[in-house]
């Protein structure tokens, strides 16, 4: 592999996926919108309910908003890894898919380069929920937000190789809404985003054992972390591990001669 | 090896589970040639395609595109190939200009170079003037003219086309079928032609027909219409495969 090609396709595929979403404004009005309902208005109503004891990295009482900003980044990264993986599947039924696949380029590479154009796009929402945050009082020291480019990054680069593995195993695109369901959901509630693992596990331990080996529990204390200039060294371990581990399977899945794709009923429309 | 093979595919067989999709099929483009591969719906043209282009490993046998092994040497051989699947594979929202700058991008064509390979493409793919209209806005014809000329941006040595023109008024379809062909004469590009559409056809092309994932006849029209003492392709099929063809 040429490096000049390699980034010539990064690139391509990075403006490709940019101008699919200039053109597609309600996905990018969507994903900004449904973290602000959270912030707006669960979190204004759950503000008494739910106290915050100092923990790390906080180093005094906060508001209930702020605790929940960075799982509600963690949210965004999470549903655009899914999107991602929807649009792949949607892809491939299409077929636009194929162009990729046939591009003289390894396919470990190429499905890189559409998880870093998912992450990038991702990267990108995240910032301007952030934004409109601050207008919210939710204001992490100024420092947090360039630590946070690098905690966004790993994060979702797990959560985009995560949807990379999953659109590896969905056929169709009907399939899809089972994912919302049985992985978006579950992966968001059972972690740290809208609570503190130590009020779970008062509640339930049994769920806070759950929450522990969710690893979208650790993406968004890499997150929070990093917005208050600290960093969780055991988060971004198990980041990276599950990042290559979700890759790896992805790679599997999307090879022609071991993964799903050479299974029963996974061939073309046969003719 | 033959230098002068486009495509060398060997004794291929590929199963859906318990359904064998192709069964020891081979075949051979030579250079500047254009080879039909004729089969009714569900023969394995699509299969085949797939397994030449990578996107599916066979159980058995080879393929060599220009001379380099697709499981060996795979990005050699994916470079020496352009394709145009069943299925329209341009982006909907995007123009012309960026379907054509992205398989640029993916095919590694420096910026410079591919600004004039596009506009090159453009016009000779009679696209001029659409260079910014969306894919979605264009006919049917005017894709597919945008994914021919994706597909040669690269300057491949070797052209797949499965079912190309389905879809496409008759005088789109006789413009499309003579473009290609004058490819095989002016540039050397060995064409793969799946089709089930026998008019496409002249007496001189070089014609596979599959059936139930077999190849079982071969030869040019004009051999294949003497040999079964038929007038035309169509009868040459029917009274193989047995079914009514167009």
């Amino acid at each position: 592999m040429k490096l000049n090609h390699a980034i010539l396709c990064l690139r391509g595929v990075v403006f490709r996926e940019a101008l699919r979403f200039i053109n597609q404004r309600g996905r990018f009005l969507s994903a900004l919108v449904r973290p602000l309902v959270w912030l707006f208005i669960f979190a204004a109503g759950f503000r008494s309910v739910l106290g915050v004891s100092i923990i790390p990295p906080y180093e005094t009482y906060i508001r209930y908003e702020e605790y929940i900003s960075p799982g509600l980044v963690g949210m965004i990264l999470l549903f655009n890894g899914m999107q991602s993986s929807l649009s792949m599947v949607y892809d491939r039924e299409m077929g636009s898919m194929r162009t990729l696949l046939v591009s003289p380029l390894p396919r470990w590479y190429l499905l890189l380069c559409k998880l870093l154009a998912g992450v990038s796009i991702a990267v990108l929402q995240a910032y301007v929920f952030m934004a409109i945050a601050w207008f919210w009082e939710v204001r992490p020291p100024t420092v947090g937000y360039f630590l946070l480019l690098p905690a966004l990054i790993l994060s979702g680069l797990m959560l985009g190789a995560l949807g990379l593995m999953l659109s590896s195993m969905i056929r169709q695109l009907e399939n899809f809404a089972g994912v919302m369901n049985f992985v978006i959901f579950p992966m968001f509630f059972a972690s740290s985003a809208l609570y503190p693992l130590w009020r779970i596990n008062d509640a339930s331990p049994l769920l806070f054992w759950v929450c522990t080996f969710n690893p979208f529990t650790y993406a968004v204390e890499l997150i929070r972390f990093a917005l208050y200039g600290q960093f969780n060294f055991v988060a971004m371990l198990v980041v990276i591990g599950c990042t290559g581990l979700f890759l790896a399977a992805a790679v599997v899945g999307y090879d022609p001669l071991r993964g799903f794709m050479s299974r029963k009923d996974g061939g073309p429309a046969k003719s | 090896m033959n230098a002068q093979l486009a495509l060398d595919v060997e004794q291929i067989s590929f199963s859906y589970g318990q359904t064998e999709a192709l069964k020891q099929a081979s075949l051979q483009v030579s250079a500047g040639s254009f080879v039909a591969l004729l089969g009714a719906n569900g023969a394995g043209k699509t299969t085949l395609f797939s397994i030449v282009t990578g996107l599916y490993s066979p159980k058995q046998g080879s393929v060599l595109v220009n001379g380099h092994g697709l499981r060996t040497d795979t990005m050699s051989a994916l470079a020496s190939m352009g394709v145009v699947f069943q299925r329209s594979t341009v982006d909907m929202d995007l123009s012309v200009l960026q379907n054509l700058r992205y398989a640029a991008d993916l095919q590694g064509i420096p910026r410079a170079d591919a600004k004039l390979r596009i506009h090159a493409g453009i016009e000779q793919h009679g696209l001029s003037g659409l260079e910014k209209r969306k894919i979605g806005a264009l006919s049917g014809g005017q894709r597919r003219r945008v994914e021919l000329a994706r597909a040669l941006l690269h300057r491949p040595t070797l052209l797949l086309l499965d079912e190309p023109t389905v879809g496409l008024d008759l005088q789109s379809r006789s413009e499309f079928v003579s473009h290609v062909k004058s490819l095989c004469t002016d540039e050397g590009t060995g064409v793969l032609w799946a089709t089930h559409l026998m008019d496409e056809l002249d007496t001189d092309d070089d014609v596979y027909i599959l059936d139930h994932g077999q190849v079982i006849e071969q030869g040019t029209v004009s051999e294949l219409t003497q040999t079964h003492g038929v007038e035309d392709i169509s009868a040459v099929f029917n009274k193989l495969v047995g079914s009514k063809v167009s």
